[in-house]
């Protein structure tokens, strides 16, 4: 049996070509389903990517600790007393709480003037703790030096470690590493250059968390403290070690229980649990809507089909009648489906990811100078697994749809099928 | 009610029929439905290799049914129908394609081209199915289109020919496969009388050739050219003659 051969093919693109409406009509149904699942799919993913992205300048699962005022009188003291965090009560909760896994103290000074020569300016100062790159996802290239390290720590060592922008703005194109800056007429040594907010409008500096304790009178005091956190899929899981957190805080810091706004607490994780769960319900949505203009498109496919088995009926009497097995007709019928579907079907694919891009392009344009501000729409992609298998059950439909009336054309006596008009 | 030949009308080699190219034996087809149509009632029939016969009867005598039988076009309820000796009952769809493929030749009134295709393509489409390659297929329809005196036609399409034209173009392409029997339905029904003539000198060329040739007509004139006249009425064979004139007129 020749089901493959070049001659067929060249015949099926003979009736293709001569029925041009027909052939353009099958092929926009399986075009059109293809193409609104992908640009459907893409932008949910894009949606997704743009949203997470805003997740990014932190680790997905870090928790912000930070002491606030009291606003109840407690086991004898009075209420409004400000609160302040000890070295201590940090490894409290580290030993308390087996899901911490990285954590660090940060001392925050906002606007202190950073020097270098005659170039100055005004940076954040943070004072922090090795575990801190980790934490917020600061990034030091092979090349740009280290972050504050152990040593750094225990030996109250004076280095700094700067971001682009500081280095941008003080060392207008100078290797840092090495250099001494003025930081509040302190020597600091540059040690490291930081790159991951180099688009922030800010420039940071960060100190070991020890030496900025010793400069600015903190010793045995931290302003907030950042972890990270492990183990825990549900918001419901993140809810209850948010709790487990305060109470065991405010227990050590001598607060009423019931005080919850004394102590701030922001769980990352609770959120981006959250927000990943609206994303994944919203994905699914497009998945159905998706799926439902697919399945129109294997509808109009099944229906031209019908339709043009139906019109060829005498052009297939005439074919059996001069020796063309029911065979010969039934694969000809299948290979024009298949070839139908799977061109057209490609060209939806290929327009569905161009409009995908065109939008990323248009929206990337929208949001400004590169992306300070929030985003919403990123990357949108789409799963080529997803693609191809929406393609196959496209083709299998083609062939489906065309194998049943065409079973029936092809069974029906010559004569009779030249009879037909 | 059958009517048997009459003793000197047959023709000699029927006497021993058997080794013919058809043979029918108490052949009947019913179209079923509401009022079942009994069409061809115990049709006795045998025809040898180069017979050039034709059928002949009124509209609705049962003369396409039994064209359509002989041509595996379509089946029949009970009898026995013997082409080439080969018994030919309940064949599959892919069977009976392949004797068709093989055998028989087909000439409608309608002419029955493809319509998107030019002459050249419709000639070679059967050799298509016995998967002739293409440059063999083309040239080889080219050379059937000399034979019918089309060939500076072949790359014209169906809608721009004449019917006589259409005709010959389908001539052959019942020729190109080289069949055993050509059947002819109403080969004429749709022409005037000159490209009549000219259908029906091919035809005669081509039974000349040696090729079994069973023409369905209602045209006197059409019948008197061939050898052997069979005429069908309410689906019983009324007569079955040779035709003395036609013979002495191909003779010549």
């Amino acid at each position: 049996m020749k089901f493959f051969e070049f001659d067929t093919i060249r015949e099926i693109f003979s009736t293709m070509r001569q029925s041009k409406l027909r052939t353009f009509l099958t092929g926009f149904s399986v075009a059109w389903g293809i193409f609104m699942l992908i640009v459907l799919l893409g932008s949910g993913k894009g949606l997704q990517n743009g949203v997470s992205s805003n997740f990014s300048n932190y680790a997905v699962n870090m928790v912000n600790v930070w002491p606030r005022r009291t606003n109840m009188p407690y086991k004898g003291f009075k209420a409004y007393r400000r609160l302040r965090f000890k070295d201590q009560d940090m490894e409290m909760l580290k030993n308390h709480f087996p899901q911490i896994d990285k954590a660090s103290g940060i001392i925050s000074l906002y606007g202190s003037t950073v020097s270098y020569g005659k170039e100055y300016g005004n940076y954040g100062i943070n004072g922090v703790m090795p575990d801190y790159k980790d934490i917020r996802m600061l990034s030091i290239e092979a090349g740009n030096g280290r972050f504050i390290n152990n040593i750094d720590m225990s030996e109250e060592r004076k280095v700094v470690v700067i971001n682009q922008r500081v280095a941008d703005n003080l060392f207008r194109g100078e290797e840092p590493l090495g250099k001494y800056v003025q930081i509040g007429g302190i020597a600091f040594m540059v040690v490291g250059l930081e790159t991951k907010t180099s688009n922030d409008e800010n420039g940071y500096c960060y100190i070991p968390h020890s030496t900025a304790q010793t400069i600015y009178n903190r010793r045995g005091y931290t302003d907030e403290f950042y972890f990270t956190v492990t183990g825990m899929d549900s918001p419901e899981a993140n809810e209850a070690f948010t709790l487990a957190l305060r109470k065991t805080l405010a227990r050590s810091l001598i607060v009423h229980p019931d005080d919850t706004a004394a102590i701030g607490v922001w769980n990352m994780a609770e959120n981006y649990v959250q927000t990943m769960r609206i994303f994944s319900t919203i994905q699914l949505f497009v998945f159905i809507i998706g799926l439902c203009t697919l399945v129109a498109g294997i509808v109009g496919v099944g229906n031209i089909m019908v339709i043009t088995v139906k019109e060829r009926t005498r052009e297939f009497g005439i074919k059996k009648a001069i020796g063309a097995s029911p065979s010969n007709i039934l694969n000809s019928i299948l290979i024009e489906s298949v070839i139908i579907t799977g061109i057209f079907g490609y060209v939806g694919m290929v327009l569905g990811i161009g409009t995908l891009e065109l939008l990323n392009l248009i929206m990337e344009n929208a949001t400004g100078t590169g992306g300070d501000g929030p985003k919403v729409f990123l990357n949108p992609s789409v799963d080529l697994n997803i693609v191809l298998v929406a393609t196959g059950i496209l083709i299998a439909s083609g062939l489906l749809a065309g194998y049943f009336p065409a079973r029936k054309a092809v069974n029906i006596k010559p004569v009779e099928a030249m009879r037909a008009e | 009610m059958r009517q048997l030949p009459v003793e000197g009308q047959l023709p000699f080699y029927l006497s021993k029929s058997i080794g013919g190219m058809i043979l029918l034996e108490k052949l009947n087809k019913t179209y079923p439905g509401v009022q079942p149509l009994h069409v061809l009632k115990d049709i006795d029939l045998s025809i040898s290799q180069g017979e050039y016969v034709a059928i002949m009867g009124a509209s609705g005598s049962g003369k396409s049914t039994l064209l359509n039988v002989l041509g595996i076009l379509d089946d029949y309820d009970t009898g026995r129908y013997l082409l080439d000796g080969k018994l030919i009952a309940g064949l599959s769809e892919k069977k009976a394609a392949i004797y068709r493929n093989k055998m028989i030749g087909f000439v409608f009134q309608s002419f029955n081209l493809i319509s998107f295709k030019n002459a050249m393509e419709n000639v070679a489409l059967p050799l298509f199915y016995k998967g002739v390659a293409r440059k063999k297929r083309n040239q080889l329809a080219l050379e059937y289109l000399e034979k019918v005196g089309l060939r500076d036609w072949w790359h014209h399409y169906p809608n721009e020919l004449s019917g006589g034209q259409k005709q010959r173009i389908a001539i052959a392409r019942a020729l190109i496969s080289q069949p055993r029997i050509i059947l002819a339905d109403e080969p004429t029904g749709a022409l005037d009388s000159r490209t009549t003539d000219e259908v029906i000198q091919l035809l005669s060329q081509v039974n000349a050739e040696g090729i079994t040739t069973i023409v369905v007509t209602h045209e006197r004139s059409v019948a008197e050219q061939t050898k052997r006249i069979i005429h069908l009425k309410d689906g019983y064979i009324e007569s079955d003659n040779i035709n003395i004139p036609s013979l002495t007129a191909c003779s010549k």
